[in-house]
């Protein structure tokens, strides 16, 4: 168990790791979309729905909900219905998705009236208005709030272990039953390292859309 | 035959009554400046002609075509809102451009995607698209903006973005150009601008309905003022008649209040 090796089961925790992050934020941010139009609905009964909804995904522990899809399925039905892996990653994007579709919502409600009434007078559908003219505007405000979620998804991602996935916690972790502490701590170079690259990224996007001012 | 008739609209917010009834009927190439104290409902008529907002009764006619009636029972899809709507342009008091996109853009975007319904759109693309390109420059030069066309609006004084949003709502042609206080988020020695671009669309014979403040320009610009208060038309009548020999009590406490 020289440092080589340590590195190498630390990098196939990461692998996990990327998986869930990265699978979850693709399925997530159009969900979250969605989500959001669901909470804005005029039909009252959807909306009320929705909300609800969101209150209870953001009310309890992601933890908790991890724990549920995997095995309340399997207490209800005899058997698992979801994998381990697939079980993590449908908690973490319907929770991850409730999150982000209040950051649209609010992003989408920041608009002012006038921008879709000069769509409107100028003939296009709603659709072209939502996607033509508000939906950069929005991303140019949600990208911080934004930047913040997806940070904190990188760290979540290690709630995976309490259905026994081996992220890269648990991979660490796993060394401490040999008497190595050290391991565990390692990891925080990995996170960082995700985290720093990620922070670029979304500092790069927001010199992309610098070009104006709304 | 009148290219606007307006006929009998009203309009509830609520429990008040911002519009009681309101008629009046314009030719083309003609240009009516509507006056008024604020909350006389001069917006909320233009926005019901503009389908901002559903009047609650009444009819609107375009060349003798009626393209809303109060009195139908049937819902009109959004397509056919979107079909009436293209008879309007409308230019906003806050000129509401589109931020992300520089001045050029924003006159052609709407005609860009227009032109994707036309029949015609895969085989001549490339001439339909060039075809925009150029009525937008053309039209921004109008406005005296075409060193100005790749800026955007954050880079624009408020002048200039009200004139793009005139060249915006003028690139698909509509029949009658209605103007929403188009001075009034202007400083004053802007507003001279706006006013110069509007008076030449009206020696363009461009036809057009401003609702304005600027009462001087109103009666060197307009072919006929309407006066508005409290939901009615007042006066309607040629420039002298409105504001030289108001008929109104209301009409002349309104103008000697502006003199003061």
């Amino acid at each position: 168990m020289n440092f080589w090796n340590i590195t190498l089961s630390l990098l196939e925790g990461l692998e996990k790791t990327c998986m869930i992050f990265a699978l979850t934020l693709v399925l997530a941010l159009p969900l979250g979309l969605i989500i959001s139009f669901g909470s804005m609905s005029k039909f009252k009964p959807l909306s009320y729905l929705v909300k609800t909804f969101v209150w209870i995904i953001r009310g309890v522990p992601l933890m908790l909900q991890v724990i549920i899809l995997f095995y309340v399925p399997g207490f209800i039905l005899g058997y698992p219905i979801l994998s381990r892996f697939s079980s993590v990653v449908a908690a973490f994007v319907i929770n991850y998705a409730c999150y982000f579709s209040e950051i649209y919502r609010g992003g989408i409600e920041s608009i002012s009236k006038g921008q879709y009434e000069a769509g409107q007078v100028l003939g296009m559908t709603k659709t072209q208005v939502f996607f033509k003219i508000i939906l950069m505007q929005v991303v140019k405000r949600i990208l911080a709030p934004m930047a913040n979620e997806v940070i904190t998804l990188v760290k979540d991602t290690a709630l995976a272990r309490v259905i026994m996935i081996v992220e890269i916690i648990q991979a660490a972790q796993n060394f401490a039953g040999y008497g190595l502490m050290w391991p565990l701590f390692y990891t925080s170079v990995f996170y960082l390292a995700f985290v720093g690259i990620l922070t670029l990224l979304f500092s790069y996007f927001e010199k992309k859309l610098d070009y104006y001012k709304s | 035959m009148s290219i606007l008739e307006v006929k009998n609209i009203v309009k509830n917010f609520g429990k008040i009554q911002v519009l009681k009834g309101i008629d009046f009927s314009m030719e083309k190439g003609e240009v009516v400046a509507i006056i008024g104290s604020s909350g006389s409902g001069k917006t909320t008529l233009l926005r019901c002609i503009n389908f901002l907002e559903e009047a609650d009764k009444g009819q609107i006619f375009v060349n003798g075509q009626c393209i809303y009636d109060g009195e139908s029972t049937e819902k009109r899809t959004p397509a056919q809102i979107r079909e009436a709507q293209l008879n309007f342009g409308l230019v906003f008091q806050s000129f509401n451009l589109f931020p992300q996109y520089t001045a050029l853009e924003n006159v052609t975007l709407a005609p860009k995607l227009l032109a994707k319904e036309r029949a015609d759109y895969k085989e001549n693309k490339k001439e339909i698209l060039d075809e925009i390109e150029e009525n937008a420059k053309a039209l921004l030069a109008r406005v005296g903006l075409e060193d100005r066309m790749g800026s955007y609006p954050c880079q624009l004084s408020g002048g200039q973005q009200q004139r793009v949003s005139i060249a915006r709502a003028l690139a698909l042609n509509p029949k009658v150009l209605f103007f929403d206080e188009p001075t009034s988020a202007l400083d004053p020695e802007l507003t001279g601008e706006i006013l110069r671009v509007i008076r030449d669309l009206a020696n363009k014979d461009v036809t057009m309905v401003i609702v304005t403040h600027e009462i001087e320009f109103a009666r060197n610009v307009a072919d006929r003022i309407i006066f508005m208060a409290d939901g009615v038309v007042l006066e309607d009548g040629t420039p002298e008649e409105v504001l030289d020999h108001p008929k109104n009590e209301k009409t002349q406490h309104f103008l000697s209040s502006l003199n003061h």
